[in-house]
């Protein structure tokens, strides 16, 4: 069946492409983006005539994510994740091998994708361990878990644990192209710290994690990605240390890059302050640091320096937040909040471009995991992205669709939102509030 | 005291001195001058809290807040309970929120909280009718021991603004600094502090305070010497690499004393380490205002109960 998208705006930075212009899906496939494209389709097929206002971009891609299955059903399952991605904009998710069991063989990638067939909502790309279970000692068979499907490694959650198995990690994911994604911290600086080293920390009496333990093993890495000739992607950069190491290493031409989360752009840790203090929804590792760092992330933003925007989307129960802030666990989640953070916060506010922004959430993540996507060219799967700049969003924890609420953004109202998400010319969401039509 | 006034303060909760206002400060400090009368008579009750339950709900050991707090609570007439809970009691099962939940079904009108974790009061706070005090949560803040601090030196001194007062020890992890050094900005004294560069936090001369690692140069002219416990878990953690090279570098000696005003008071909020950051001589000697402060502890809570309790029960302290 086709399907012709007609009257928005569509933009796909990797053809060259912003205009007005229609998008003619033919099944699960685009076929054609032009201008003022027949409205006649054969047998059976569908116009939808979108409001002006709205724009068409390649699906979004979320490198970032933790889906917690198995092992951690109660916070998220693949199903409930893949409901939030596609709720939240977007088409495709990384997911993270910190799972029980750690995601360090087949077995366990060919679960994660057999769920993700069954919810049949957003792509799903397994990312496996480096070291088997994530232990730090020795690398997980590699080879096998990219067979299996997965699109990189990494041991999130924690830093590869020694330079050397990080040398050996990068040198040998070079051979498949894989990227090393890390999480770059020092574990001996981080110690027990639970928020950010800094004049906060010290008013409130909560134990530090300085930004240099961030650029310390982010420089490390960089160092050694240059060595190998390895990929580094550096996961949610925070510190504005860890920055400069990135811009070094770029400039030397080390096959570095690195993603940014929204909180890290948009909050600092004057929120664990109040409204609500010691909030555990503020608690996220790495933590929210200081404006500095923050003012860092939106000029790397800006200036190409970051390649992608990821959400570390991190859910947790009510009961596991709803404790002591030094025994509340890391994370916060972000499928559903990302888009209207960008669209306001980067986009309106003038950071950034509509184009930048594909960049950022579609076109950089698919090239960086090898993976389709991040282009609306003829034969692409149509995997598809329809944003409403101008609706007005007011986040509702208790209407995300994840399994878990755990979010600092509840009550924040943002200029931006989803109007529709279609994967494989399927919609799997679409929002009559932002102005999508009803099929016929 | 007059109770028609009927003074209270302006929160429901004593959660830190950052939540005080200079004036509700001294409104306390004035109070506990009254609660002290009634520590000197035969008979050291009075019916204030007459009727309402208190619960000391502590997760750390305490001996002597724990006790300052429970005969405090007592000479006011408050039913007391002391809850106290091993932190491996929690780690087996029940979180502090369901225990909190759980007492607060037994409708106290007060609930005096110790915890290891920096803003456990914030969080029962929110959760709970009673009135909540902090006894002292992880990092943050100790506030009654700032205030009967506060009320040692104005006792001494007669004032608090202008006064130096030189602080010195674990700048890093101690709630007592946090409490003193807002206390002491808010009444205008002049705020210095010394430890080991390993053991002060960032962002300390950002809020108004002398910040050296020179003992002499911190005691020189003070007014008030306020020691801080050395934990010996500190030496461990790598802070510093003995206690006695830290002894050496930081005690407070008698030679050290010297240095201060000739009237200066030397102060500690126990439990001492004679030897590692004080030296007998000095913790025993003529300056040494140590169980003054354990004295007027009594004085200070029974006004914060007072105060929280709204100041509003017809008999007070009369």
């Amino acid at each position: 069946m086709k399907r012709l998208l007609k009257g928005a705006r569509v933009v796909d930075p990797a053809n060259g492409i912003d205009g007005q212009l229609d998008v003619l899906i033919d099944g699960e496939r685009i076929a054609q983006v032009g201008r003022d494209l027949p409205a006649d389709l054969a047998d059976g097929g569908e116009v939808l005539r979108l409001p002006a206002g709205l724009v068409i971009c390649p699906g979004f891609i979320d490198m970032h994510v933790h889906l917690r299955e198995p092992g951690q059903e109660h916070k998220e399952t693949v199903a409930t994740g893949v409901l939030s991605a596609v709720s939240g904009g977007f088409t495709a998710v990384a997911c993270m091998p910190n799972t029980k069991p750690v995601n360090d063989n087949a077995g366990v990638t060919q679960l994660i994708l057999q769920k993700a067939r069954e919810a049949n909502l957003a792509r799903v790309y397994p990312i496996g361990a480096v070291s088997r279970g994530q232990r730090g000692e020795e690398l997980a068979d590699i080879a096998e878990l990219r067979e299996a499907g997965c699109v990189a490694v990494t041991d999130d959650g924690l830093p590869i644990a020694s330079a050397i198995l990080a040398r050996r990690a990068l040198e040998y994911t070079s051979m498949f192209g894989m990227p090393v994604i890390e999480h770059c911290e020092d574990q001996s600086l981080k110690g027990d710290g639970v928020a950010h080293e800094g004049p906060v920390a010290s008013g409130l009496g909560l134990r530090g994690i300085p930004g240099v333990a961030e650029a310390i093993t982010a420089g490390r890495d960089i160092l050694l990605a240059e060595m190998t000739g390895g990929h580094v992607h550096v996961a949610h950069m925070s510190a504005w240390t860890t920055l400069e190491a990135v811009r070094q290493g770029k400039s030397r031409g080390v096959r570095v890059t690195a993603e940014v989360c929204p909180h890290h752009f948009t909050l600092t840790d004057e929120l664990l302050k109040g409204p609500i203090p010691y909030d555990t929804n503020a608690k996220m590792n790495p933590p929210l640091r200081e404006a500095r760092d923050r003012d860092a992330m939106l000029a790397g933003i800006a200036d190409g320096s970051v390649d992608v925007i990821a959400t570390d989307h991190a859910p947790h129960h009510y009961d596991e937040k709803n404790v002591e802030f030094d025994r509340a666990p890391f994370g916060i989640v972000g499928l559903e909040t990302a888009v209207p953070i960008v669209l306001d916060r980067l986009v309106r506010a003038g950071v950034i471009s509509l184009p930048r922004m594909v960049e950022l959430m579609s076109v950089n993540p698919a090239r960086i995991l090898n993976v389709t996507g991040g282009s609306l060219a003829a034969g692409q799967p149509a995997d598809i992205t329809v944003l409403a700049p101008d609706l007005s969003v007011t986040i509702d924890r208790g209407a995300l669709r994840s399994k878990s609420k755990n979010t600092p953004y509840h009550g924040w109202t943002f200029t931006g939102g989803v109007a529709a998400t279609l994967v494989g010319g399927r919609a799997v969401f679409t929002s009559a509030a932002a102005g999508w039509p009803d099929s016929a | 005291m007059d109770a028609t006034a009927a003074p209270a303060l302006s929160q429901k909760n004593l959660l830190g001195i950052a939540d005080l206002t200079p004036e509700e400060i001294v409104l306390i400090l004035d109070t506990a001058e009254a609660m002290k009368e009634v520590g000197k008579r035969a008979i050291k009750k009075v019916p204030t809290l007459r009727g309402r339950t208190v619960v000391n709900l502590f997760f750390e050991p305490s001996t002597r807040t724990r006790t300052s707090f429970e005969i405090a609570e007592k000479r006011l007439s408050a039913d007391t309970l002391n809850v106290a809970i091993g932190t491996s009691s929690v780690v087996k099962g029940e979180t502090l929120v369901d225990t909190a939940l759980n007492i607060e079904a037994m409708a106290p009108s007060m609930i005096v909280l110790r915890h290891a974790s920096s803003g456990a009061c914030h969080l029962l706070s929110r959760i709970c009718k009673a009135a909540i005090i902090n006894a002292g949560d992880g990092m943050h803040e100790h506030p009654t021991q700032a205030l009967l601090d506060a009320f040692t030196i104005r006792e001494r001194k007669g004032r608090i603004r202008g006064l130096k007062v030189a602080i010195f020890g674990d700048l890093l992890h101690s709630r007592v600094l946090r409490s003193n050094l807002l206390l002491l900005s808010k009444l205008g004294a002049e705020p210095w502090v010394c430890g080991p560069s390993t053991l002060i936090p960032p962002g300390l001369r950002e809020l108004g305070v002398r910040v050296t690692t020179r003992v002499d140069e911190a005691v020189e002219g003070a007014d008030v010497v306020m020691m801080l416990r050395i934990q010996l878990e500190r030496m461990q953690g790598g802070y510093f690499p003995s206690l006695r090279e830290y002894f050496r570098t930081f005690g407070m000696t008698e030679q050290r004393v010297r240095l201060a005003q000739p009237d200066v008071i030397i102060m500690h909020p126990g439990p001492i380490n004679r030897g590692v950051e004080i030296a007998s001589e000095v913790a025993d000697g003529p300056f040494s205002v140590i169980l003054d402060q354990v004295a007027n502890g009594v004085a200070v809570r029974m006004a914060v109960l007072y105060l929280l309790a709204g100041g509003a029960d017809d008999e007070a302290v009369a």
